[in-house]
């Protein structure tokens, strides 16, 4: 008989233990209730705080950083001597390696007409490290930017350049405004 | 006269400003005028590839609800270990493999603790329905997410070849490791500083297939235990699991050994590997009741204190925890380096100095956590506290047992004791042939 009882007691006390752990529960949803953003969110680095220190190049899960320069055609004044492109105090304003600034070689420079050239982006090469975003930022529009390429972000919960960026520019943006672009051309 | 001439001078002078306002707003960046082209060329539009979270995300859950009930289903009802394990390999290749990892519950406790407490954080649903979901069946029916849908456990399920049984000691020493793994990274996420478990995530690195050198070679250690020790990371690291052992205890239904009634013969003791199966209590001698009553009490009058002092304790840690969080490092190696301590400044006290920020708004703002971090220290070390003072209690306790029972905190579900009970195969009519006598039912 006492043995009924304390089962009686276990299995009275285990209904109201459950009952309890599903309020606490769907409280802890009710709470973070507040917080919902019934959209995903991604990875994106502000531009405005950049400070294009290069880790993003190295801290990257991905062996080829999924941080990429990005160019507003937009903003750029499509200069013959580019700040982006050509290596500080290079002279001579041509497509030499030695004269560039881009560690791979990433950025290609069209002739459209006189005086004007296009720089583009190889996004294969690209590494993110930044250097022309620099370059541009100090003699330039700053139409070059680095951002986050959501064809190749994993999304991770921590993003391990996020948790190493000196200057906190990474931050979660809504999935359907995944870039913090420059310019008119903002688009999704 | 006089008066309207100074109000007009006065409005030239505010269009004026209004104008020269206008111009500076849009020409703030170009330091080069932007160029008119003569010939045809067109401005080449900027390539923005868009992020394939957004479908997933409602996929994910409702892919995720459909095999934890699928399991529950397979596990409780079909008691079926074979259609377990086939869920845990597509878990694996989807949730891991396919998704790489991103994000899991075990992760996602992290957001859910950080969305409580810091006010600026945003949580997505799918991350509330990874973290919910798996609790929610864990209370009705067991932890089957551990069994067959978190890739990690599914990872080192199927690597588990030779598993070697850990001595009851030793794993219920082992045991306390979720449970300060849980606490701190409760902590870290709450404060902002880091999210431990994805930093230290032993499997994500072979889900991609790629990571540095360092954390490959932890993650293949990782792998090779999980052949040797059944499960390692679930039993003796998870801290997830602690919050599904804990509404797993609670379970409505949940899965036993036997499909119907225990014959005490004893077939199922070696059949789990995770150490997850109660004796019978029937061969230990009781002490005298005085004596245990004695000791209860004890414990009980002990537990507000060591609630207290290790709560005070892990407070008192609030300098060297919060080290954690990025802006103290910075504003210590910015403080060190004012007073001259150090001649090599880091890349982090240059960004500050370069941003411009004043430093006392940097040492105010680091204080700021610090003091998080006492706060949090208190909760912290009681929560220890209150787990050591309650380990103590149910170790004192003698539980009377007759049966070989599931140890509902720490089973995965993992269907492996079914067939070592013979009322299992007695109801699956396996034993073809043999004299089926059904056992008598002991007690």
């Amino acid at each position: 008989m006492n043995d009924k009882n304390t089962v009686k007691r276990r299995d009275f006390l285990r209904d109201g233990l459950r009952s309890l752990s599903t309020l606490v529960l769907g409280g802890i949803v009710g709470l973070a209730a507040k917080k919902f953003r019934s959209r995903a969110t991604v990875w994106q680095i502000d531009p405005d705080v950049c400070t294009q220190c290069e880790r993003c190049s190295t801290h990257c899960v991905l062996a080829l950083s999924a941080v990429k320069c990005v160019h507003a055609f937009d903003v750029c004044g499509f200069c013959k001597l580019c700040g982006g492109y050509h290596r500080p105090n290079s002279k001579i304003q041509d497509t030499a390696a030695e004269h560039q600034l881009c560690p791979t070689g990433a950025i290609k420079r069209t002739y459209v007409e006189n005086p004007y050239y296009e720089y583009t982006i190889v996004e294969e090469k690209c590494i993110g490290c930044g250097r022309c975003v620099k370059g541009c930022g100090s003699f330039g529009n700053g139409s070059l930017y680095l951002q986050v390429r959501h064809d190749r972000c994993l999304n991770c919960n921590e993003c391990a350049i996020a948790s190493v960026c000196p200057s906190d520019a990474f931050r979660q943006v809504p999935a359907d405004q995944p870039y913090l672009l420059r310019g008119k051309q903002r688009q999704t | 006269m006089r008066e309207s001439l100074f109000i007009k001078i006065f409005l030239i002078c505010l269009t004026c400003l209004f104008v020269a306002g206008v111009m500076s707003d849009s020409f703030a960046q170009d330091r080069f005028p932007r160029p008119e082209f003569d010939s045809e060329y067109q401005k080449p539009h900027t390539h923005a590839p868009g992020p394939q979270a957004k479908f997933f995300e409602i996929f994910d859950i409702f892919l995720l609800a459909t095999l934890l009930g699928l399991t529950s289903y397979f596990v409780l009802k079909k008691r079926s270990r074979r259609a377990v394990f086939w869920i845990s390999i597509f878990s694996l290749g989807y949730f891991g493999f396919y998704r790489e990892g991103c994000v899991c519950a075990v992760g996602s406790l992290q957001n859910v603790s950080a969305a409580l407490f810091l006010p600026s954080y945003v949580l997505p649903i799918g991350v509330i329905a990874f973290f919910i979901l798996p609790l929610a069946f864990a209370l009705f029916f067991g932890r089957t997410f551990c069994a067959s849908v978190c890739p990690l456990g599914c990872m080192q399920d199927v690597v588990m070849l030779k598993p070697v049984k850990v001595p009851h000691w030793l794993s219920e020493v082992l045991g306390v490791l979720p449970y300060l793994y849980l606490g701190f990274a409760v902590l870290f996420a709450t404060t902002g500083s880091a999210f431990i478990i994805c930093r230290y995530d032993p499997f994500v690195s072979i889900f991609r297939l790629s990571n540095d050198f360092g954390t490959i070679l932890y993650s293949a250690g990782f792998v090779g235990l999980s052949v040797f020790v059944a499960r390692p990371y679930c039993r003796f690291l998870c801290p997830y699991g602690v919050l599904l052992g804990w509404m797993s205890s609670l379970s409505k239904k949940h899965a036993s050994i036997t499909p119907d009634y225990c014959t005490q013969c004893r077939l199922c003791e070696g059949s789990c590997d995770f150490g997850s199966i109660h004796k019978p209590s029937n061969g230990r001698i009781p002490e005298r009741k005085a004596k245990s009553v004695k000791r209860l009490a004890t414990l009980f009058i002990l537990a507000p204190v060591m609630i207290i002092v290790s709560g005070w304790a892990v407070s008192n840690l609030d300098v060297l925890l919060s080290r954690m969080h990025p802006t103290v490092r910075t504003a210590e190696q910015v403080k060190l380096e004012d007073a001259g301590l150090v001649n090599q400044t880091t890349l982090e006290s240059r960004t500050f100095r370069r941003m411009g920020t004043e430093t006392s708004a940097l040492y105010s703002e680091a204080q700021a956590i610090q003091k998080k971090f006492h706060t949090g220290g208190w909760f912290l070390g009681g929560f220890l506290g209150l787990f050591f003072a309650t380990k103590l209690i149910r170790l004192s306790v003698l539980r009377p047992r007759i049966d070989y029972e599931i140890n509902q905190t720490s089973c995965f579900s993992c269907a492996r004791c079914f067939m070592s009970c013979p009322n299992e195969h007695i109801r699956l009519e396996t034993l073809k042939g043999a004299s089926l006598e059904p056992v008598e039912r002991v007690s």
